[in-house]
């Protein structure tokens, strides 16, 4: 079940914004009500779930309404209309009381330019959610003292924000958002302050923590690169509007308008897709048969090698049709002359990583999961046709 | 427009004031009795010890908070106006300053704090500031005469009025100053407004209020001699004798003094906030 249900949503900005409500329900333009009514629309009619545990990615250029939204979920800013379920309760209904409550236990917040509060200690920083809750103080130091490690900042407990760095200071901005152990991490740009090198190791110190903490994260940006790299969906926003919501693949391969689809033509698909999307299936000869079967299943299939397994599919060796050929005459098995050493590729390696490893091998790689099984291969043409903008929709499946 | 009679704002002033005398008498007879004892007592604690002891521990406090070189000027100044003679009235003169300071800060924080939380509020005391700060302090020395009669406690409620809006302005702005993300940081983590003012908004604009309390505090030492036009004992009576006789030694003798005490009351008060920052 979703833990965020967003109906209809909507954010208009100005006196009396409820006439406007009428006005976006006829279909009207945000330009339009602008010079009718000198009201601003924030947000239109915004409609999405959020899945627990899932990162779910809110991005749009400046303007597009992307952090009105995000601040709309936990009433930072007031909706005009619609409706935010929090698992089933109603977040607009809520009391002032309730609403606290709310924000205190069920979400996190992290933002674009930190928002660390000066005259306190990181550790401080880190504490504040937890000390507005009114937990004591030798309890709350424990858990910001965890939240730190956590961030790898546990040495800087007791500097001042002015004294970190700007990715440094995110991550304790990002202490101070797990600290509480909210139920949903809103993360409001939380990157785009920083500049890219270290902004790509946020975004894997970011994945890296999510497997472990298994938060559910909103994350909102204005770059599209970073919305693929660690968004589970992606809801893509223009003029306040939510144009599409999908996977990033579905966002790449079918994008839903001419909008998304100029949006995306830029991207750099070798940063996108994994060798999980353009493996292919793989030809493989159990260890048990003898090399005159596989010297036949060559032949039949038109190829020249065979990747050895166990019964079950894990992953032992090659086999090319010379050694095959040269066990058949010598009389030895397969094992004795398979090649074990293989290239191997886990199956959320980055195309733009696989090609080093391409260029240094005559087989093909092969792509093995966790549990040594080998679920597919890596060919030329398939990495090719996927960068060509051709992903193989059938191998992206199966996977 | 010759015509329209003159607009009788003075009578209007003269029986409210006669209405605030019968109805508020109990009231000002309670504030009269507060101030004077806040008053006397201050000037109790300030002549308990001999003076050259009391210049010894302020110039130690110099030291510490300000710098050596300033602990000398200390010494040397005090020991100055204990010399010229003036150090009784001096101190009388300090307790009226300091009993004027403490009550325009605890009146005038809440009133800044209000200030910063409602635009409403604000847009209604600025031009009651703006009034206060530009009438001439004579014109209010009189109803305030008249409602607590002559002595120290008119120098006291004068004092206030002259120099209690920096303290409220600075509160205000100081709080108003306090980025917005901040609070909206503040705001996402389920902060009550109490929890926000003062875990967030009053330590941020620390240094601004700090800097309102010093003005205030200079403004109310600069009242001393109009305070001591209605009575209010203090160095300021030597300058107001010294006007009345043209007798220009004395004058500037006292003048002196209030200047060596201006120094001292603005270096020190100025750094009771950095010190801390430092100590942190």
């Amino acid at each position: 079940m979703a833990i965020i249900e967003v109906k209809g949503l909507t954010k208009v900005f100005g006196p009396d914004p409820q006439r406007a409500i009428p006005l976006l329900e006829q279909g009207m333009t945000k330009e339009a009500i602008l010079k009718e009514t000198r009201l601003t629309v924030g947000v239109n009619n915004a409609s999405f779930s959020v899945e627990p545990g899932e990162i779910f990615v809110i991005m749009g250029l400046s303007g597009s309404g992307k952090s009105t939204l995000v601040r709309l979920l936990n009433r930072l800013i007031e909706p005009t209309a619609g409706q935010v379920l929090f698992d089933s309760t109603d977040v607009l209904k809520m009391t002032a009381e309730q609403l606290r409550h709310f924000r205190r236990k069920n979400m996190g917040m992290v933002f674009q330019k930190f928002a660390l509060f000066p005259h306190r200690t990181v550790r401080q920083n880190v504490e504040y959610g937890l000390e507005v809750q009114g937990i004591d103080k030798k309890k709350r130091s424990e858990i910001a003292f965890d939240a730190l490690k956590l961030v790898g900042l546990e040495n800087w407990a007791d500097s001042y924000p002015d004294q970190l760095s700007g990715g440094m200071q995110q991550r304790v901005g990002l202490a101070r958002g797990l600290a509480t152990d909210p139920d949903i991490l809103l993360m409001d740009e939380a990157f785009s302050a920083l500049d890219p090198l270290i902004r790509k190791d946020m975004q894997d110190e970011l994945l890296e923590l999510q497997s472990k903490v298994r938060k559910t994260i909103v994350f909102i940006t204005h770059d599209l690169d970073e919305a693929l790299r660690i968004g589970d969906r992606i809801a893509l926003m223009k003029d306040g509007v939510i144009v599409q919501i999908g996977t990033p693949e579905e966002i790449l391969i079918q994008p839903a308008n001419k909008y998304v689809e100029r949006f995306v033509e830029d991207v750099d698909m070798s940063k996108v897709l994994t060798a999980s999307h353009v493996m292919i299936k793989p030809e493989t000869v159990m260890l048990d048969r003898g090399p005159r079967v596989a010297l036949q299943l060559m032949r039949e299939r038109e190829i020249s090698n065979l990747y050895v397994t166990d019964k079950g599919m894990k992953l032992l060796g090659a086999l090319t049709a010379d050694q095959a050929s040269a066990a058949v005459k010598e009389g030895l098995t397969i094992e004795d002359v398979m090649e074990r050493e293989v290239p191997r590729v886990s199956p959320d390696v980055m195309l733009n990583e696989l090609f080093e490893i391409m260029a240094d091998t005559r087989v093909p790689v092969a792509v093995v999961g966790d549990d040594d099984r080998l679920r597919g291969v890596l060919i030329r043409g398939a990495v090719l046709a996927a960068l060509a903008g051709n992903a193989n929709p059938e191998a992206g499946e199966s996977a | 427009m010759m015509d329209i009679p003159k607009i009788p704002i003075g009578d209007a002033v003269e029986s409210i004031e006669k209405w605030m005398k019968t109805y508020f008498g109990g009231l000002f007879d309670i504030i009269r009795a507060v101030i004077g004892w806040m008053v006397d007592n201050i000037e109790y604690v300030l002549t308990l010890l001999p003076p050259i002891v009391l210049i010894v521990l302020l110039a130690l406090l110099s030291w510490r908070m300000v710098g050596w070189k300033f602990s000398i000027f200390t010494l040397i100044g005090l020991l100055l106006i204990d010399n010229l003679g003036f150090w009784e009235l001096s101190m009388k003169s300090v307790s009226l300053v300091l009993t004027a300071s403490i009550l325009s800060i605890v009146i005038g924080i809440p009133i800044g704090i209000g200030c910063a939380k409602s635009s409403m509020f604000r847009s209604i005391m600025t031009p009651v500031l703006d009034f206060m700060q530009t009438m001439p302090a004579f014109v209010y020395l009189l109803p305030a005469v008249s409602f607590f009669s002559l002595g120290v406690v008119p120098g006291v409620i004068a004092s206030i009025i002259f120099a209690i809006p920096p303290t409220i302005r600075l509160t205000n702005l100081g709080i108003r100053q306090v980025p917005a993300e901040l609070v909206e940081a503040a705001d996402a983590f389920g902060s009550t407004p109490a929890q926000k003012l003062f875990k967030l908004q009053l330590p941020m604009a620390m240094p601004t209020i700090m800097a309102g309390i010093n003005q205030t505090i200079m403004l109310s030492l600069s009242m001393v001699v109009i305070a001591s036009m209605i009575g209010a004992q203090g160095i300021g009576s030597y300058v107001y004798r010294a006007v009345t006789q043209a007798n220009t030694g004395i004058g500037f003798e006292a003048g002196i003094a209030i200047v060596i005490m201006a120094i001292l009351l603005d270096r020190l008060t100025q750094n009771v906030f950095k010190t801390k920052n430092k100590a942190n």
